[in-house]
């Protein structure tokens, strides 16, 4: 059966394809070197599209406003600039009410379209452009450690890594905080506390990384401007070992957080980076993988979630406790302990 | 009925947001039966973004599953089958994976057009996001730029009765003209019109070029009559067409039917209005689908359907993880007998979201899920209340209306740890009344066979006929206004055999006649207090043959709306005591 896959990786190939919504301008170059923050393309999403009745401003009909009008398609216009006019004894005219562009004219009508929201697209990982996307984006490629998460609030920052998770389900508190973290993305296991997530904005922080957090605090998360990215779930859920190893020993490196929505569509994750040097060729991950025997697994919900451990017996069907049947592996956990899960409740560590 | 004597094998694929279904059907006995269905996740998601591996995955299992060989080397489906019995005569397909389909709708008055307009895009996987009408107080521009920050898939527009207005329609469509020429050329929506059919020239001078057009029958033709049968045809072929071009791997389903593609909820709702129009009773006929991608609701009677789908109520989609914003968290909390608090539920939903493959495998994570699932049907219900099929009996307000059978799939439903589970998660969230009867389609081929209705409704007939759904059991469900312990009703049932059993109905009471599946009896009801089980008016009685489900035959005398106790401990003790009523643990 296909299995999910997550990626807890001390030194892989990071490739990651980086596009605008819709086309824009390419900011980078091939073989350019860029840090997370860095924009890589830009594209104005929303422009605003006035329509001038321009025949109604002049008390002309759509027809005689024709000979009025002083601007032409693709015309771009300052604020105050004529578009038609003067008109009568009173030479009345019609101004451009923004900075704008005309884009369409006719039956007494202006389409003018005006500057909106210039959205800059981050690259989201440090390295380089290996191919540009026409009009939308970038390739980017880096070695380093990677790990993936479960949720994102959507920002994107880099800074040193402070690992105030002594151990895995270290509880974050307002008192483990203070000015020296300042610019920094912290490591802790759950965090259920809102006025951490607040001080996170005030010191400023650069992210927060957590094993769990608490649900109720998902909406302040969503406000913060530094990157919160949640590894395990919501809830009192510790940091796994495989993470927590990778991590706590990566104080005061340098690393990126990429906290992007989980997008089951595109594939994009939230996920950490730690720029490594490589030795030689190294190869991109896996993503795709089935179950098999001594496979390691993770358990992603449930009375053992969370918890890593390998695949040592795969079965057709079993009866579980909730009166379910399903496809199921034995797993045995790191403390030697065996379960039968449901499949569908695993999924493939790389 | 038509039917195809040369077709002896069918082969159905159900394309969900979650699991991927093969089906197949053949001829035995010179009857359609259902052989077995293959399953596998669904890859319309990374890193797959393409169906078609899910699809194999699916043939695959349907092959060990069968020892029938049904793709040949070049991964390629097998058709027609071949004479050393691989292969399969014809193949059909349905949908209901990705994202819901992002739909504008357009009408002219709120009321009339608009309604109707919103009514056809609820009919399949969609999300409204906006409405523009008569009504609508924006000017031309600020709609335009609502349309290209909403950049949707669709803009259905509706408006002016066949030979009505024109102009108002037109204005109403400068927007839209002026928002599709702006947007890029890949990202223009396609526009499907269902208004004023003589302006069907006019909407094609202003928006040919600018959008893919799409022309069906008005859905308002007079003022009155709303007539949605045709359009809402129209709207799932080009619900598939719009998959096609998003999803990767449905072309080549497509490719290997003869037929269209359907959405699931289309074809789901074809087997309920054949069933309505087989069964030919005064009663309407009902289904539910509680998938993963939505939920479904479906009412048939005479020529009249119903189709309501809910992706906000998935069980297995994003929206799970905004529940809590559409549902009070203590409705749901209502139906768990487990220590559970709001946070613990809101981080249960967020989880599942995030995993919405996932199953619940201890008993408390079950009581959980079904406890979501029986609101989202609840709610699901209370949407869809103001627009059943007109014609139908109710007894009492709030209530649905007289239907049987209630015929209903989805992996909550299928994956129950018993029949009773299902029948408890239908009693308490349908609450239905009258008589009725509960039929579980464990493995969702009700919509395989309305796919595979437009050419062979002689499979549907037989298929039906067959032992391939499980008959949960006769429900008789009495609407009374009665104290909680007041006898409620009397009842006697004569068996095959002669042997008379009577019995008295408490209200309050959850009960079960043993009636061996498959048998029938003559059950004879004396209501009392006034009850209404449907006889045509409260107090009467009257005498009908059962049929026996699994559970036998259910008396549920709890009462509508259903009572809950507010005490934990009490409510778990009831519904146990309900859940061994139905011969459950």
């Amino acid at each position: 059966m296909l299995a999910p896959v997550t990626h807890y990786l001390p030194l892989t190939l990071i490739r990651r394809e980086r596009l605008l919504p819709q086309p824009g301008k390419v900011l980078v170059r091939t073989g350019q070197k860029v840090a997370a923050t860095d924009a890589i393309a830009e594209s104005n999403l929303f422009p605003e599209f006035l329509l001038l009745d321009v025949a109604r401003s002049l008390q002309l009909s759509a027809s005689k406003t024709e000979k009025y009008l002083q601007c032409q398609a693709g015309d771009q216009l300052a604020q105050g600039d004529v578009i038609a006019g003067p008109v009568g004894i009173a030479n009345r005219i019609v101004r451009a009410p923004r900075d704008g562009k005309v884009v369409l004219k006719g039956e007494g009508q202006v389409l003018l379209e005006t500057a909106g929201k210039v959205v800059q697209l981050k690259a989201g990982i440090p390295g380089n452009v290996v191919e540009l996307i026409d009009d939308r984006g970038a390739l980017i490629e880096t070695t380093g450690a990677l790990i993936q998460g479960v949720w994102g609030n959507g920002r994107i920052d880099a800074g040193v890594m402070s690992v105030l998770a002594k151990k895995p389900d270290m509880l974050l508190t307002v008192a483990d905080m203070d000015v020296s973290l300042r610019g920094s993305i912290i490591l802790a296991g759950f965090c259920n506390d809102p006025d951490v997530l607040t001080m996170a904005d005030e010191l400023p922080l650069r992210g927060l990384v957590f094993g769990g957090l608490a649900a109720s605090l998902l909406p302040i998360a969503m406000k913060l401007a530094c990157p919160v990215l949640v590894i395990e779930g919501f809830g009192d859920r510790p940091l796994n070992p495989v993470v927590f190893k990778l991590l706590s020993t990566s104080e005061r490196r340098e690393v990126a957080v990429c906290a992007e929505a989980w997008d089951r569509y595109t594939g994009a994750r939230p996920e950490l980076v730690i720029p490594l040097p490589a030795p030689g060729n190294i190869a991109a991950p896996q993503d795709t993988a089935v179950f098999d025997l001594e496979k390691p697994v993770k358990v992603l919900r449930g009375t053992y979630a969370g918890e890593l451990g390998l695949i040592v017996n795969l079965k057709g069907n079993v009866v579980f406790p909730s009166g379910l049947r399903s496809r199921a592996a034995e797993v045995r956990f790191e403390n030697g302990k065996t379960q039968f899960l449901p499949l569908a409740n695993l999924e493939i560590i790389i | 009925m038509t039917s195809n004597p040369n077709v002896e094998s069918l082969l159905v694929v159900d394309v969900g947001s979650v699991s991927t279904r093969a089906i197949l059907f053949e001829v035995v006995d010179e009857q359609y039966r259902f052989l077995g269905a293959g399953v596998s996740p669904t890859t319309a998601v990374a890193p797959y973004r393409n169906i078609s591996e899910g699809v194999r995955m699916a043939l695959d299992n349907l092959q060990t599953i069968t020892s029938r060989s049904l793709i040949d080397a070049r991964q390629q489906l097998i058709i027609p089958a071949q004479p050393d019995g691989s292969g399969v005569d014809r193949f059909a397909a349905t949908i209901s994976a990705g994202e819901p389909m992002k739909v504008v709708v357009v009408g002219l008055l709120e009321d009339v057009s608009l309604e109707s307009a919103v009514r056809l895009a609820q009919s399949t996987y969609t999300r409204v996001l906006q409405t523009i009408s008569l009504n609508d107080r924006r000017k031309t521009d600020a709609r335009m730029n609502m349309l290209l920050r909403a950049r949707p898939d669709l803009i259905l527009v509706a408006g002016g009765t066949d030979g009505g207005a024109s102009q108002s329609v037109m204005a109403l469509l400068e927007s839209v003209g002026l928002a599709c020429y702006l947007m890029p050329e890949d990202q223009r929506p396609d526009v499907l019109f269902v208004g004023n059919q003589s302006l069907t020239d006019e909407v094609k001078s202003l928006l040919e070029g600018h959008a893919t057009l799409h022309f069906a029958a008005n859905i308002r033709p007079t003022l009155e009559g709303e007539q949605l049968d045709a359009s809402r045809t129209a709207f799932a072929h080009l619900y598939a067409q719009l998959r096609m071009k998003q999803i990767p791997g449905v072309e080549e389903l497509k490719a290997w039917s003869s037929d269209s593609i359907y959405p699931t909820a289309f074809a789901f709702s074809r087997v309920i209005r054949f069933l309505s129009k087989v069964l030919n009773t005064k009663k309407g006929v009902m289904g539910l689908d509680v998938g993963g991608s939505a939920t479904t609701l479906v009412t048939a009677h005479k020529d009249e359907l119903s189709l309501h789908v809910y992706p906000q109520y998935g069980l297995g989609g994003a929206s799970l993880a905004t529940l809590l914003e559409r549902v009070a968290p203590n409705d749901i909390l209502r139906w768990v007998t487990t220590e559970l608090t709001q946070e613990q539920l809101r981080e249960y939903l967020i989880t599942k979201s995030i995993y919405p493959f996932s199953l619940p495998d201890t008993s408390e994570e079950m009581v959980i899920e079904q406890a979501i699932a029986r609101v989202m049907v609840q709610s699901a219900l209370k949407l869809a209340a103001a627009e059943f099929p007109g014609g139908l009996s109710y007894l009492g307000d709030g209530n649905i209306p007289l239907v049987e059978p209630i015929l209903a799939t989805g992996g909550i439903l299928a994956n129950s740890p018993s029949p009773a589970h299902s029948a408890l998660l239908l009693l308490d969230s349908l609450q239905p009344v009258g008589v009725t009867t509960l039929i579980l389609d464990q493995n969702h081929i009700a919509p395989a066979l309305g796919a595979a209705a437009t050419f062979n409704q002689l499979l549907a007939v037989q298929v039906m006929d067959s032992n391939s759904f499980l008959n949960l059991g006769t429900v008789i469900a009495p609407v009374v206004k009665a104290k909680f312990g007041w006898p409620i009703l009397r009842a006697k049932m004569t068996y095959e055999n002669g042997q008379e059993t009577n019995f008295e109905v408490k209200q309050g009471s959850l009960e079960v006649l043993p009636l061996p599946y498959g048998q029938t009896a003559r059950l004879q009801l004396h209501p009392l207090h006034q009850a209404d089980v449907g006889m045509g008016l409260p107090g009467r009685g009257g005498g009908f043959t059962v049929k026996g489900g699994v559970l036998g035959v259910v008396i549920d005398g709890r009462g509508r709306p259903l009572a809950l106790p507010k005490d934990l401990g009490q409510r778990q003790e009831l519904y146990r005591k309900w859940l061994a009523s139905l011969g459950g643990q």
